[in-house]
């Protein structure tokens, strides 16, 4: 993998039956994921993704670009913004953006990523070490 | 601040379970479906993608929400951060015992910050990954 080398854009639409979904696979049940009055009462504008849904997603693309052939010994994120899903059929578009940043002395590539969903930065300083099989 | 919990009970780690989460992350890899396809690839059954590791963190995490000197209000808790290490993937079949550790708390701007340690090996020791956890809790106001 070449410095510098960016991958394609993956993009992935995330409706509230996802969500449901994500919240049954992974046990994380916080209401501000599936209600919108108890998101309200926090202060949020609305039902948000869960960031683990998203950091997974961003996973997702970091492995369809290495394929099999490297693996992720370490995976990072903060959450910048919240992914506020509406109640519709069409949900929220988040779009995954990598570039390969550097190589490290101990062997590892390192890839970070950008997460946007309308336009707003969604993770800060993603990034992922992946190791060559 | 530095408090450690005790070793979470022995988590037994599903095919099934692999395959609903991928499902939900879509993760479309053969590898965390297919038994043949992962052994070909070296695995002692499938392997479940990345980011379920979160699963143990959570469990371990339940101690806090349970934990009433925490009185944390889970509905004002925001995920501020996450971070994994592997050694290796989470295999099917996999007994994972986890280990809290509260590494940092502090308050900014009327929200707490907390940060937690998970070590997370098998119940035979080996070491699996190391997940941090950084949850912001938000103020009322």
């Amino acid at each position: 993998m070449q410095v510098g080398t960016e991958f394609p854009a993956q993009t992935f639409q995330v409706t509230r039956a996802d969500l449901v979904r994500y919240a049954g696979a992974s046990g994380d049940f916080n209401p501000i994921h599936w209600s919108d009055r108890v998101a309200t009462s926090v202060g949020l504008p609305g039902v948000i993704a869960h960031g683990m849904l998203t950091m997974a997603l961003a996973g997702q693309a970091v492995a369809c670009w290495i394929g099999g052939t490297a693996a992720i010994v370490e995976y990072s994120t903060r959450f910048a913004n919240p992914v506020v899903v509406p109640d519709d059929d069409k949900g929220a578009e988040i779009v995954i953006n990598g570039v390969v940043k550097k190589q490290l002395d101990d062997g590892t590539t390192q890839i970070d990523i950008t997460a946007t969903c309308r336009g707003d930065k969604i993770l800060g300083a993603a990034r992922a070490l992946v190791r060559a099989r | 601040m530095g408090r450690v919990y005790p070793p979470t009970p022995p988590y037994e780690v599903g095919r099934e379970k692999i395959r609903e989460f991928a499902d939900a992350v879509c993760a479309t890899d053969p590898v965390h479906r297919d038994l043949a396809e992962a052994r070909a690839r070296g695995y002692a059954d499938v392997i479940a993608p990345p980011t379920f590791a979160i699963i143990l963190s959570q469990q371990a995490g339940q101690q806090l929400v349970d934990d009433q000197t925490f009185g944390m209000d889970y509905s004002r808790v925001v995920h501020g951060g996450q971070t994994f290490r592997y050694e290796r993937p989470i295999v099917a079949g996999d007994h994972l015992v986890t280990v809290m550790t509260v590494e940092e708390i502090s308050s900014r701007a009327g929200h707490a910050f907390l940060t937690t340690r998970h070590e997370v090996s098998t119940v035979e020791g080996e070491a699996v990954v190391t997940i941090w956890t950084k949850l912001v809790i938000r103020g009322e106001g």
